[in-house]
């Protein structure tokens, strides 16, 4: 929209990977007439239409609602996940960012706990398991009081937010050395932690989700800080800081499973 | 077909209380023998699959993204409205059941509005115990604003994410019954078909994405909760994966389809910018509190804004509508602005677009104050367009938003299938013609959690169902007729990709069948559309295969039942010779271009019934009776 770039012509080295026992291996497309107005998932749509006409597959990524609240999308380009914008998802950064004759290497999120189904397509099912763990507050339908009978200090609500913007689409993972989910994590223990409404499974949640984000091959936090970079909703290391301050708090208290009175039930 | 409402009796305001006595309860120990499948994880699926399990069903919940967090759900901006009267301001059940019939330009179903009204409160309450992070006052209580078509500010928001925050309350409702073992949780599945057994739905066919293996789940009743089939315009504000397969399956099985010409077309998205493009960016209503939309008053008038001084602009949206101005509702707002763009005083590339301008809100209230209440809509407008709205107006223009048709459900949610009930925006709903903003979320809540564990309930505490195995002859005709259909869409190895054809359908679409419609416009795309269907089950390529993650097949399904579906859009379209809410037939105009009803005649659902392939489908009418809210024209002047 701005109107003032030409169309330009890069290369791409896309992960190709039939599948997850497949090896995969890069291969080389030309993107040709590239307009800056594109989003970046538009011009990878481009040479797909090309390759389909061509009779030859598709390039498979995730992607659904293409403005950057979904989280589905999830490439990491020239070795930064969702790319060198920041705070910004693969599918919102547009090719105005790049110069012609710029050659770029997607590939998928590479993690442990994220194995690859099918070339940029990961399964990260794992980000659900931490959330199943505890990542909610145990209130059936119905059994709610009137909205304002909680009262929330607005500084309090507003960080909440903030912890709560998460689209838990995993940069976070992809973008740590050792693949670690705190950040994530950090973001929902915060969020609820923060609230009134959080209070009362507090110290039996962290200890939940902490446990489940280890069991399913998460590595730890050594204070890199690239989770914080790569996010595209600005969510601050903070979160990992409050989320040791309860896990330790937890672990003094000694708060122990039994003592959840059936918080999942 | 008879369609039969099964409102109950008795006063509007006691109807849902009588009805909850008189439906049937299942035995608390008697729950966990039921099954019940739950297709889609937004809103309404994943409130209705927590909140059905919560009460200890066994529920399978499937979704076609890689999680259920995922649901197009999320993308709503704006806010939720509940009539709790927290501000004082003269809000009630009645207020919001009033203004929704009239926003729905007096094509809903009262006793349902009313219903919906009624539980806005509820949900407000679940949520905030959910630990959603709705917006505060100082005090610490709930903060409201405004939307379309009302004059009380009864809308909950957490800044621009309302959507994301309410789906991930429901979601994480839903997670903690996965974790209980109560629902399992089937991601990265599509629904294909419906299976009915004795003319009950009994299951459905499903194909694991990732294997390609399909799959026959079955049960004592399915909820569809698939969301709306505005993607048939190809450019739309819905995510990619959005389509219409699961309804228009079960349509073929004998579920009618109701009103599907009611399409919303928002008035305030990102204008189209080039060819290529996959699709649009709403910019929500809620920017109308504080932005005002204007365009030049001189036809051609290529200044740029800020260079355009005060009285040469026209306000239109104030100047025509006072009372409500630029918060008059969608369709009479997406009208205005295709007017003054067809009178040549459009802004942009190409003239299509109109300013939505904040100086006077940033000079009154400060760049901070807003950054506050809409920073990241703001930041999104940036990313796209590589304008700053704090310095220069956004330009925006109408786009295909949400769908108030759908299939017909009488007021249990449940559709002319037996078994099979319709939640959220997938059934017919209670909009009527035109939905007001923020009431989307609102229905996919009361739905999901309020209406659908009462109404599945009562459904199999009065049905008896017999067991049932994947070895039942009509098990195994669905999974041929989907394996056949794949077979089909694999082999032609024609010319031209799925993305063609959707976009060539969307160009149709939107030009015979979107904000403006007449006879023969639509009777040019109904000949349009079955020469396009032809092509496209002829020259179509789909490549890789059956067997595998097939982005293309899963595409080329969708794209085939959008050609149906845009066909009895169309159909719908014609028949109904009046103009109401988003649906506007030139033909029905005052000399101002205000919707010209047509009661005598249409004061009806029209509910589509299929008559089989190459026939056309009957139209059932389902009167509209309004007893509580009179039948007058709808000003917002």
């Amino acid at each position: 929209m701005s109107g003032n770039g030409k169309s330009m012509n890069l290369t791409l080295h896309v992960w190709r990977q039939k599948n997850a026992s497949d090896k995969g291996r890069f291969v080389t497309y030309q993107a040709k007439s590239v307009s800056p107005d594109m989003s970046f998932l538009e011009m990878l749509d481009v040479v797909n239409e090309e390759l389909t006409q061509k009779g030859e597959e598709p390039i498979a990524f995730d992607h659904d609602c293409r403005e950057g609240i979904c989280g589905t999308c999830s490439l990491v380009v020239n070795g930064k996940a969702h790319g060198p914008r920041t705070r910004t998802t693969a599918c919102q950064l547009h090719m105005r960012t790049f110069r012609q004759g710029d050659t770029l290497v997607i590939e998928p999120w590479r993690a442990k706990a994220f194995p690859v189904i099918k070339d940029l397509i990961v399964d990260r099912t794992a980000l659900d398991l931490i959330i199943q763990a505890g990542g909610f507050v145990s209130v059936s339908t119905g059994s709610a009081s009137d909205g304002n009978a909680i009262l929330v200090p607005k500084d309090d609500a507003e960080l909440a937010m903030d912890a709560a913007a998460c689209i838990g689409c995993g940069a976070c993972v992809a973008a740590c050395p050792n693949a670690s989910a705190m950040l994530f994590t950090g973001a929902k223990v915060s969020q609820m932690a923060l609230l009134p409404q959080g209070q009362p499974e507090r110290y039996l949640r962290v200890r939940r989700m902490v446990a489940a984000m280890d069991d399913a091959g998460f590595g730890n936090c050594t204070n890199h800080g690239e989770c914080e970079a790569a996010c595209p909703k600005g969510i601050k290391l903070d979160v990992i800081a409050r989320m040791n301050r309860d896990y330790l708090k937890a672990s003094l208290m000694g708060v122990e499973e039994s003592k959840g009175g059936g918080g999942a039930g | 077909m008879e369609l039969k409402a099964n409102v109950p009796s008795g006063p509007i305001a006691q109807k849902w209380s009588k009805h909850r006595f008189d439906m049937k309860l299942v035995n608390p120990a008697n729950k966990r023998k039921y099954s019940v499948i739950v297709v889609g994880s937004g809103l309404a699926g994943g409130a209705a699959a927590a909140s059905m399990a919560e009460l200890g069903y066994n529920v399978k919940c499937f979704c076609y993204q890689d999680s259920p967090r995922r649901a197009h759900s999320i993308a709503a901006q704006g806010g939720i409205n509940a009539s709790k009267n927290y501000q004082n301001d003269g809000d009630s059940v009645w207020r919001l059941f009033y203004d929704t019939v009239k926003g729905g330009d007096y094509r809903s179903r009262e006793a349902n509005v009313h219903r919906l009204a009624e539980l806005s409160v509820n949900i407000i309450d679940q949520c905030v115990a959910q630990g959603v992070p709705f917006a505060r006052e100082y005090g610490g209580t709930l903060a409201n604003r405004s939307f379309g078509g009302a004059l009380v500010s009864r809308t909950f928001y957490a800044r621009g994410q309302t959507g994301q925050q309410l789906l991930l309350g429901a979601y994480q409702a839903l997670m903690r019954q996965v974790g209980a073992g109560q629902v399992k949780m089937l991601s990265r599945h599509e629904m294909l078909e419906p299976i009915l057994i004795d003319g009950r739905a009994r299951g459905i066919v499903a194909r694991d994405m990732v294997t390609g293996k399909l799959e026959t789940h079955l049960a004592d009743a399915v909820v569809l909760a698939t969301g709306g089939y505005g993607n048939v315009f190809y450019l739309a504000t819905y995510a990619k994966g959005c389509n219409g397969t699961a309804i228009w399956r079960a349509y073929k099985k004998g579920a009618a389809f109701a009103n599907p010409c009611y399409t919303q077309i928002h008035p305030t998205c990102i204008p189209v910018h080039g060819e290529y493009q996959s699709k649009l960016t709403l910019m929500s209503e809620s920017l109308r509190n504080d932005g005002r939309i204007w365009v030049p008053k001189k036809a051609g008038d290529n200044r740029p804004p800020h260079q355009i001084p005060e009285d040469e602009r026209d306000y239109y949206l104030e100047r025509k509508y006072p009372t409500y101005g630029n918060l008059a509702p969608r369709d009479i707002s997406s009208r205005a602005a295709k007017q003054v763009c067809d009178e040549g005083r459009g802004v942009g590339p190409g003239g299509l677009g109109v300013y939505l301008d904040f100086a006077d809100s940033i000079q009154r209230l400060g760049a901070a104050k807003i950054g506050e209440k809409y920073g990241n809509l703001f930041e999104m407008y940036e990313r796209i367009t590589d304008e700053d709205p704090y310095k220069v107006p956004m330009r925006i223009f109408p786009a295909s938003h949400y769908t108030m048709g759908g299939l017909w459900v009488d007021y249990n949610l449940m559709s002319t299938i037996p078994g099979l009930l319709v939640g959220g925006e997938a059934n017919f709903s209670d909009h009527g013609a035109n939905r007001l903003g923020a009431s989307a979320l609102m229905q996919g809540l009361a739905d999901g959690y309020f209406i659908l564990p009462y109404t599945v309930g009562n459904y199999l505490a009065s049905t008896k169902l017999d067991k049932v195995d994947e070895s039942h002859p009509e098990a195994r005709a669905a999974v041929a007729a989907v394996e056949e259909r794949m077979r089909r869409l694999l082999s032609m190895k024609g010319q031209r990709t799925v993305t063609s054809f959707h976009r060539e359908l969307g160009k149709i679409m939107w030009e015979h069948c979107g904000m403006g419609r007449n006879k023969a416009g639509l009777e040019q795309a109904l000949q349009k559309i079955p020469a396009l269907r032809e092509e496209f089950w002829r020259n179509l390529n789909v490549p890789g295969s059956a067997s595998d993650l097939n982005q293309s097949l899963e595409m080329a399904g969708r794209v085939a039942d959008f050609l149906d579906l845009g066909e009895l859009m169309c159909l719908d379209a014609l028949e109904r010779e009046e103009s109401c809410g988003g649906h506007f037939r030139e033909e029905y105009q005052t000399a101002e271009g205000e919707a010209v009803r047509d009661d005598e005649r249409f004061c009806h659902v029209a509910a589509w019934e299929y008559a089989g392939e190459g026939k056309t489908p009957i139209r059932n009418v389902e009167p509209l009776v309004f007893e509580d809210v009179h039948l007058q024209t709808r000003s917002y002047k």
